[in-house]
This record gives C-alpha cells, structure tokens and sequence, in this order.
C-alpha cells in the first residue's frame, strides 16, 4: 500500500462507479449523506464495468411491477437529466405466440399507463423502411421508448454530490480487503474499506460492482448471488439510409423477439445485440484486469461461432445489415442471477455491508433511489422491493452450481415469453418432504418452492374430476391451461365435502427463546404476542413506514418461547428481518428450525373424525380434539401413533383442521398414520393449487407478495384489528396515522361476470396485474396514485366463480359494484363480491370453528 | 492473376501482454488473437489487386489450429482460398517457417499453378524477425521487395514503392515476384456480416508443414518495462491557470 491518498473515515463508502454507483451517492446526497467516498478501480468516466458498453435503451413495458415501476421511474430520471432520447421501439413477431405475448403486453402496459399499440406488418414498413416485413406477423409499439446516457447521468449524479460538498471520488483506486468487526450476540459489522490507497474507516459500505459484486463482498464474508454473462453485440455500419437520417436515432429500436436479437441505430451505424447465443458464463476471478484487457474489461473478444446464427436472422430482417462491416463486436458482461432480478439490500451476514448488485441500465437511477432510501429510512419508501431484496436467497440458492444452472436456464427467456406459473427446470429435487415417496406413488404434479418439492396436484385424483364434473372443465386456452389442472378443482371439493391433507413442510418455523422474546416479538409484531402459552396469534410485520414488510404466525410455546411460522416464499426475507433486529444483550435465542420440522396440514369436515382415530396424549388416552377443549388457535403437543407431534388448530382454506408438526425423521410414518385413519373417508392428498389459489381466494386470505407489500398497509389490507395494542413496535406511528386517515384502496374480492372471450371460450386471468378498468375502460389509480390491478386470480369451485383480489379505492370498493379486468387486451365485466377481509365463501368462519 | 498472402496468427494489441512463469510462452488467458497489422494491408491488397484486375486470391499461415481463425478473417474480407500448415507450438523460428512456407507453396503451385505476386507483411507483430518474406522470396528464387506502400501491376511486371529517408523508391520487378507489405499502404476493411458467413463456408486446405529447425532458438520471454506515465496535476481551476500557461510556453504552443 502506498501512502494514504483517502479519507480515513467516511460514514459510507460506495464500491463502483457504474450507473447505480454514480446514481447512489447522487441521491445519498440528496437525502442527507454528507460523508461519502466512491471508489472504483477503473478510470472515469468509464470505468470498464457493464455500464461502459451498455447499449441504453429502455423498453418500459414489464409484467412484473416492481421491475416495471423502477423502469418507469428510472426513465423519468433520465428525463429530468436531459439525458433521454426517445425514438419509440418495436417488439416483432415472428411467431404466432409472440402475437398473443404482445396481447398479454398490452395487458400490462395497460396497467403501469405506458403507451403502446399493437401495429401491422405494414406499419412496422412504413416505421422502419429496411425491414423486412415479409417475415413479421405484426407488432408491439411503444413510443416512449428511448435511448439515455448512462455515463452523462451517472457523471451528472456523481459530481452533484461532489459539489454539494458530500462526496469525495476516487478512481484507479483498487479494494484490498473489507474489514468487519464481530458484535457478541448478533451478526459481524462492517468497519472499514482498504485500497491500495489506504484504509477508509466506514460505518456502511455499498458493493456497486456490478460483475465483480460477489468478489468484494466475499472479502467480508458475505454473499452476493450473481454470475458474469455474456450478452453479444456487434456494431455494423456504415450503413447509408442511416447515415443519410443524420441523426443519433431516427427510427425505432426493433427487438426481433422470436430471434432474441435487436437492432438499434447508433447514428451511421447499426448495434445487433443477441440474447440467443449458448449461455456463456465467468466467474468475477476470472474477468481480466484493466491493463490486461484490449477494451474494457468487460468488452472480450466476440465469439464468432456463437454469434452467427444471429447474424443470419439479422440479416433476414434487414438486409442491408449483410453489406455492413463490423467495425466493434463484443461479448459484453452483464450480471445474471439465479431468478433474474436484481440483489439489493443489506446482506445477510454482515450489518451495514449493502449490496446494489446485477441492475440494468434501464432500471438504475430508481434502484440507487430505491437502495439510498432504504439505507436512510430502513426500508424504501417508492416501492417495495419484495422481489429484489437479497435476503429472499436460501443457503443453496447462494451457490455457484444454483446460481450457474438457474442462469443457464433463463438467460434464453430473456426475450422469451414466460409464463407466470412457469416452472424451472434446473436444480430440482434440492429440498424433499419426508412424504415425498408417498407424494410421488399418488402421481404428484411438483411445483418448485424456493427449492421444495410440493405437489400443486396428484394425478391420482383424476378419477375425483367425475365426482365433480361442473367444476373440472378443462380450459380451452392452452396459455390459460398451462401448469395448472382441473384436478385442483376436484381437490378442493372433496376436502370441503370431507377431508384433505396437504404436505406444508416448506414452512419455515423460528424459534424464540428468553426472557426478551416476548418483549422482542412485541416490538417487531402489529398484533399482541402476549397471549396464553398453547395459544398463537396471526400479525403482519411492518416497515418503519408502516407498510407490509411481513405476516406470518406466533405460537406461544411458553413464557420464555415463541415460534414464528412463515411461508417457503417469504422465509429467507423473514429469517433475516428478524436477525437484523434481535437484541445483541443475550436476552433472545433465534433458532432456525425449519430443516428439522415436517408439516402436513388436515382440513375438512371429517378432518376431526380422522385425526380422533390416531390422537392421543402421551399416556395413550384419547386427545380431546372438540372445539372447546382444543379451540380454534390452540397449539398443542400430541402423540399421533406414536409419533410425538405438535398440532396447532388453524386454518388458510377455510375448513376445520389442523397444521401438524413433527421432526422430519417421523414425518412418513405420520403421514402413513394419517393417511390410513382418513380412508374411510376417503381422504384426499391436496395440493398447493388448492392451499394457495383456490381455497385461499374464497376465503379471501392475502398473501405476502401478493396482496401484502410494503406500498400498503393493514388498514388497507382489511387486516388492521379494532384496538392497537399498547406496546410499541416497529412501525406503529405510521399504524397509527393510517388508521386515522383512513384506506386510500381497499382489498377486495372480485367475480368475473363472464369469461367469454371473443373468439366465444372462456379465458381465466392468471393473477399476473391485469389492470382492473372502470366500465368506460379508464385504468383506475388511488389516492396515493396506485393503479387497481389483480394480485391473485383463481377458481372458486365453493362458490361457482372465478375469483379476483385487487386494492380498489374507496368509491369502488363497494359490494355489488360493476367494473372490468383486462385480460390478454380483452375486457371482461366484474362484480365487487367483497371489500375488505370478510370471506366470500362462510363468511362467518362458522366451518372452521365447528 | 494468381495472389498469395502469408499472414501470422498473433496476439490482439491494445492489452498488457503477459509472460507464462517459465518464460516460454505469452499468457494467452485473457488474449484475443488477431493478424499482425502489416498482414491485414497485405491481404487487403491483395482483395484489392484481384478486384482490379480478376484472378484469385489465397491467404496461407504456418500455426495452432486455432489459426484458422485468421484465415478465415481473411476469407470474410474476400480471400477466396484458405490454406493452413498446422504446427503444435504458437510459432516456428524463422528458417523453419520459411522452409514450411516455401515447401508449401511449390506444392500449391505445382497442382495450381505459380503465384504472380506472394504477398508478406513486412514484419509479424510479435517476433518481428523481418526475414520470412525475404528467406522464402530466395529459396524460390524470386525478386522481392520489403517496405513496400503502393503496388501497382503493369503488365507481366509489378511496381513497388516504398518511402525511404531520402524520398520515394519505386522498384520494378518481373512477376512472379514477392513483397512485404508494410502498414499504410491501405486502410483495410473490415468484415462484413455476410463476409463473415461466407468465411464459414469457405474450406480451408491443410498441408503438412515440414522443415528442419533452424539456428535461432528462442531462450526466454521478458516482459517489456512498464512505461509509466506520470501525471501532474497542475491545479484546479483558474489556480490552474499560470502553470498551463508556462507549460504551454515549455513546449512551444504559445508565444
């Protein structure tokens, strides 16, 4: 190390100066930081990360919210910078499909108020003249579509901070090492940054390193889940009908979507990026330095072979791009994670240690906002991260054999069209039930939970579809049809007509031990813990803000002994929330039980009479399961042939029963049990298609991720309780306001009136932010200028409908109320069944509690 | 007329080269290759003399498999004919290469028929012993020229210029005739898409490349100094402003 030429201390200490880095400490800035050192080991303004050869267009359309919100909102940003050239863009069809993906995009674009149209042949022609509308079916137009300087605005960002006084830059400045500080009782902190131009003392340091991101977090022990990839891009030129435009941009951008390819001008010349080649993978050791590389070190060698095909399809679509020479062509790096988004947020091993990782050009300047906010206020104000956050990973998907085989398997969807049931292929099998043999003999369909196996259905109830006939119709669209079956349908009717059993070993299950749980859990739980030992309580967790940051349920152990039970979805998010905020004194124990814990959940009307054969207490007399001595809610320690289990009285389908826990070496032997008991009833293995869609719906039960996020809060939710309790906890003066001011939008349970398509068959929206229309089509926005849109969609076979949730506000959400859904761009009539958490099916939860 | 251009499979520019530890070899892990830059006109003249005056046009390298790379690079800029003398080692020392080469030609020869012109580049980028155009010119007992920066056919002979200290030399040789081609001459093209594919097709011909070793041998690899420059910063701002003047007049811009 040479002399000290950086500060000694900062209280933050940004790594990368790539678009989130430069677009971070602009708005730290802004929000108050005033110490703040960037650092990065290449030169500026282009360091030689992803963002220096990043083609820069936006395409803002996305059916997923969050991505699509801070597409948006990062767009604007560009805007107010002055650094966006809008030259609208063309999505091509080549492909039947692609018409009907550019229907579901207009569904979309439709929701989040972005313009777009569907466009002919003819009209992409008379758009783009050199195109060969001979092999296209049509279009997706999007006008708004543009092209920004990613460099200028992060300079912009970057040097903002520097003149408000807040910032020091350092470039050509290498990290050596993180150091961190071990804190007894809770995770290591991070303490200082050391650079081959001396040690900075940090109280938080943020990883912007985009490729390289997993290996400066490793220098403190931490984990940023993310593989370099290749993308490659060519530009041709000069092509004359370009070079005669005379303009940076005078045609739109085309994606050729069929081919993953796209072509967008760059003044004289044409840029022909692909997504199509064979997944190319590095890893962040093996990236060469600077001075080792003849570009960037981001910018290697095109591999031709890869790339051929592709000029070939380009070549097809405009010709003129044969006779062009190739003046650059790259495999370009960019950052791919096992689930395609982005990895944000503190990580999970080391406190103040922030990672603002694998983030697209498009989406950058609102992720730093998004990331700066969360580093102020504890969590995001503008929206919530759910899907981005880092702490959603589980251990195994943290490796680099997941991160490499998910990435493997998605890099080609990058274009693709993706269903929003789609299953993954890769990496299955990591996590099994101990009911997983028995599962897999009655036929069960697997979906993927985080890496468990559950059954969304068994073949083996395919004969129950002849019980129920009216109700297992199959769907006449193969989109609408796909990874799903009438047998869920079969399912759920059978376990309301008599008694299912449902494999929920994907729960997670925490545990807290000491004299501070009850006073931790008081703080960090909405509702009150203080219950009775034997008893539990349902609560959401709230952000700072007072939005949904968690729900999930307690049960009281004992005096000193609590266990939090939480979904396969939410419980890597859960786990860490609650780690972060355990006191470090010793007075709380948290213990991750959930690889020793099985769970099968027994619900029905006869769920009682089932259970009654095979329960007993630990002298082997009878348990009494009856409604008084074991109410609704109760937790309690049985013997279930034998097998030492505890079973907890609750239910998320709407049906008396029990959620059952055992150790996962007794697991086949009580579902065995369970199972023979329950024959005389003709017990039914359920799925998840029943536990999460279409018994939850009808019991309008939310869902975190779904219904619950942190843009809402629980008066809104319908799940705010009529007293507060008097302990605070996190979060509650906002609780408090909220209740004072009332729902901006209230959750609601929608029916669809009719399904019928045009083309005369019925369609069924798959619960992926279909936009919820007046009956005059208008899109519909809250107060807080939140758009109304599905959160779940499903069959109701109890009830005979099909089933919408959607925040609406308040002078929508009113029972009987007449609006439309758009789905695939169609417009269907609906009818407000519910607003607010009363259930649409039993109303009065009287089969739970009978 | 009848062209052939010998090219060089070598190290991409641009990036710090290094050396393997035992000093034998240039740590290729992070390298693209190329063609040496003298090469590249080479074989761009080469395009160019066969599209002025008809004929074809043949590119040929002595190197790794992987050299077929460079051949076919040349045949996406429109060489017609690829021929590749595969060796299992990045390089031969130069009478060596220059054996293989001229054995190599004298077969393509005898079964195509002679060579008008067999064009070098001056000097390859990375070993740059300046003497395989030369050596093989000799064995085959044709007149050659180095330096050269402008051909021009004129009949059965070929003129060649070459800039030297004094002025222009411009030499007039009967063909067939060989030339080392030097960077300058032309500003070569780069591949088209369709070049590209086209170079996928084209069938690249192997010939054994034979010769004794000769008497270079290569001892070892040094890595060059590293030139560093320094910066001074002379100030920020209109601080700046008398220092950027003195250096100005330092270095003669202002009087």
């Amino acid at each position: 190390m040479s002399e000290q030429t950086v500060p000694s201390r900062a209280t933050v200490v940004v790594i990368g100066a790539g678009i989130v880095g430069n677009c971070l400490v602009g708005h730290l800035s802004r929000l108050g930081w005033t110490d703040m050192v960037l650092l990065d080991k290449g030169p500026l303004p282009n360091p030689g990360g992803s963002t220096g050869h990043a083609s820069n267009f936006i395409f803002p359309t996305d059916h997923n919210k969050e991505m699509a919100f801070l597409t948006v909102e990062s767009q604007n940003q560009y805007i107010a910078h002055g650094l966006n050239n809008t030259c609208g863009g063309i999505e091509v069809a080549r492909e039947p499909q692609r018409m009907e993906e550019f229907q579901r995009r207009m569904t979309s674009a439709t929701a989040w108020g972005i313009d777009a149209r569907l466009v002919t042949p003819a009209e992409i022609k008379e758009m783009v003249p050199f195109i060969n509308d001979e092999i296209l079916l049509g279009g997706y137009y999007t006008p708004s579509v543009s092209v920004v300087d990613s460099l200028a605005t992060g300079t912009l960002m970057r040097e903002g901070a520097v003149a408000a006084g807040h910032l020091s830059v350092f470039a050509n400045t290498e990290v050596l090492d993180l150091e961190t500080t071990d804190v007894p009782g809770g995770l290591p902190k991070i303490t200082a940054v050391v650079t081959d131009k001396g040690r900075i003392e940090a109280e938080h340091v943020v990883v912007a390193c985009g490729v390289w991101s997993p290996r400066i977090a490793a220098m403190a022990g931490a984990t940023i889940p993310l593989t370099p990839a290749v993308h490659q891009m060519a530009d041709v030129g000069p092509i004359d009908v370009l070079v005669e435009s005379n303009q940076e941009l005078a045609y739109p951008i085309v994606r050729d979507m069929d081919t993953f390819c796209y072509e967008r001008q760059s003044a004289g010349s044409m840029e022909v990026g692909s997504y199509a080649h064979r997944p190319i993978l590095m890893r962040p050791d093996d990236i060469p330095s600077n001075e080792a590389s003849a570009l960037t070190p981001t910018e290697l060698p095109l591999t031709y072979d890869d790339f051929e095909p592709q000029m070939e399809q380009a070549i097809e679509l405009m010709e003129m791009l044969g006779d062009a020479e190739i003046k650059y062509a790259i495999n370009g790096l960019l950052s791919l994670t096992p689930d395609a988004n982005p990895v944000l947020g503190e990580t999970v091993e080391v406190r103040n240690l922030w990672s603002a990782a694998a983030v697209w050009i498009k989406e950058g300047p609102g992720i730093a906002q998004l990331v700066a906010e969360w580093m102020t206020y504890g969590y995001p104000h503008m929206c919530d991260p759910h899907g981005s956050d880092i702490s959603r990973f589980y251990p195994h998907e943290k490796t680099e054999w997941h991160i490499n085989a998910r990435c493997n398997e998605h890099f080609n969807k990058t274009y693709g069209i993706v269903h929003p049931r789609e299953q993954w292929a890769s990496q299955r099998g990591i996590r099994r039930s101990p009911f997983y043999a028995r599962e897999e003999a009655l036929g069960a369909v697997f979906f993927d939970a985080r890496g468990w196996e559950r059954p969304q259905w068994y073949e083996s109830n395919a004969e129950l579809m002849e019980k129920y006939p009216e109700a297992c119709e199959p769907r006449t669209h193969e989109w609408d049809a796909r990874w799903w079956s009438p047998i869920t349908n079969a399912e759920h009717l059978q376990m309301r007509a008599s008694v299912g059993m449902v494999d929920l070993t994907a729960f997670n299950e925490f545990d807290f031990e000491g004299p501070g749980a009850l006073g931790f859990l008081q703080y960090m739980c909405v509702n009150n813990v203080d219950v009775a030992v034997g008893r539990s309580v349902y609560t959401p967790l709230l952000t700072p803000h007072g939005g949904f940051r968690g729900d999930l349920t307690i049960q009281r152990l004992g005096d000193d002994h609590f266990r939090v039970i939480t979904g396969a979805f939410d419980g890597g998010r859960d786990n860490y929330w609650f780690r972060k905020h355990l006191p470090t004194d010793g007075s709380v124990t948290f213990t991750d039980r959930s690889q020793g814990i099985c769970t099968v959940g027994v619900w029905g009307p006869n769920a009682a009479a089932t259970m009654a054969k095979i329960v007993t207490d630990h002298t082997t007399a009878p348990y009494d399961l009856s409604q008084e001595g074991f109410p609704y809610g109760a937790v309690r320690d049985v013997i279930i042939d034998g097998v030492p289990c505890t079973m907890f009285r609750i239910s998320y389908v709407g049906e008396n029963g029990w959620e059952i826990y055992t150790r996962m070496e007794h697991g086949l032997k009580l579902w065995d049990a369970i199972w023979e008991a329950g024959q005389e009833f003709e017990i039914c293995p359920v799925g998840i298609g029943v536990y999460a869609v279409t018994g939850r719906i009808e019991k309008g039960y939310r869902l975190m991720g779904a219904e619950l996020e942190s843009e809402y809060d629980p008066v809104e939710a319908g799940l705010a309780r009529p007293k507060v309790k008097s302990a605070d906890f996190l979060g509650k003066e906002a609780y408090l306001k909220a209740r004072e001011e009332g729902p901006a939008a209230i959750m609601c349970t929608l029916s669809m009136d009719s399904q019928r398509c045009a083309d005369g068959y019925d369609r069924f929206p798959t619960g992926g932010n279909e936009p919820i229309l007046t009956l005059t089509g208008e899109r519909i926005l809250d107060a807080k200028g939140r758009v109304s849109r599905v959160t779940t969609a499903g069959a109701g076979p109890s009830v005979g409908k099909y089933l919408l949730m959607a925040y609406l506000p308040p002078e929508h959400a009113v029972e009987g109320t007449k609006l439309q859904v758009m789905y695939m761009n169609e417009r269907y009539p609906v009818t407000v069944e519910r607003a607010g958490a009363t259930p649409l099916f039993d109303p009065a939860d009287a089969r739970m509690k009978s | 007329m009848r062209v052939l251009v010998c090219v060089k499979r070598v190290p991409a520019p641009g990036a710090k080269i290094n050396i393997t530890a035992d000093g034998q070899a240039v740590d290729t892990a992070y390298l693209a290759f190329t063609t040496s830059p003298h090469e590249e006109c080479a074989v761009e003249a080469a395009v160019q003399l066969v599209e002025a005056h008809g004929g074809e046009s043949t590119v040929l390298t002595l190197g790794p498999a992987a050299a077929e790379e460079q051949l076919r690079y040349a045949a996406s800029v429109g060489v017609t004919g690829c021929v590749l003398l595969p060796i299992d080692v990045a390089d031969w020392d130069p009478q060596r290469t220059a054996a293989a080469l001229t054995e190599a030609i004298r077969t393509i020869e005898a079964t195509d028929g002679t060579f008008d012109l067999v064009l070098f580049g001056n000097e390859s980028a990375d070993s740059g012993n300046f003497q395989i155009g030369v050596r093989v010119a000799h064995a085959l007992g044709r007149p050659m020229v180095n330096g050269v920066k402008g051909i021009e056919i004129d009949g059965d002979s070929v003129r060649a210029r070459r800039e030297a200290e004094a002025g222009v030399e411009v030499y007039v040789l009967p063909m067939p005739a060989v030339l080392g081609v030097k960077e300058g001459i032309n500003l070569p093209r780069y591949p088209t898409m369709k070049g590209r594919l086209n170079a996928k097709k084209v069938a690249v011909r192997q010939l054994t490349a034979s010769g004794e070793p000769g008497g270079q041998q290569m001892v070892t690899l040094l890595q060059a100094a590293e030139q560093v420059s320094e910066t001074v910063i002379l100030g920020r701002g209109a601080d700046a402003a008398s220092a950027v003047v003195d250096l100005m007049e330092e270095l003669g811009l202002s009087k």
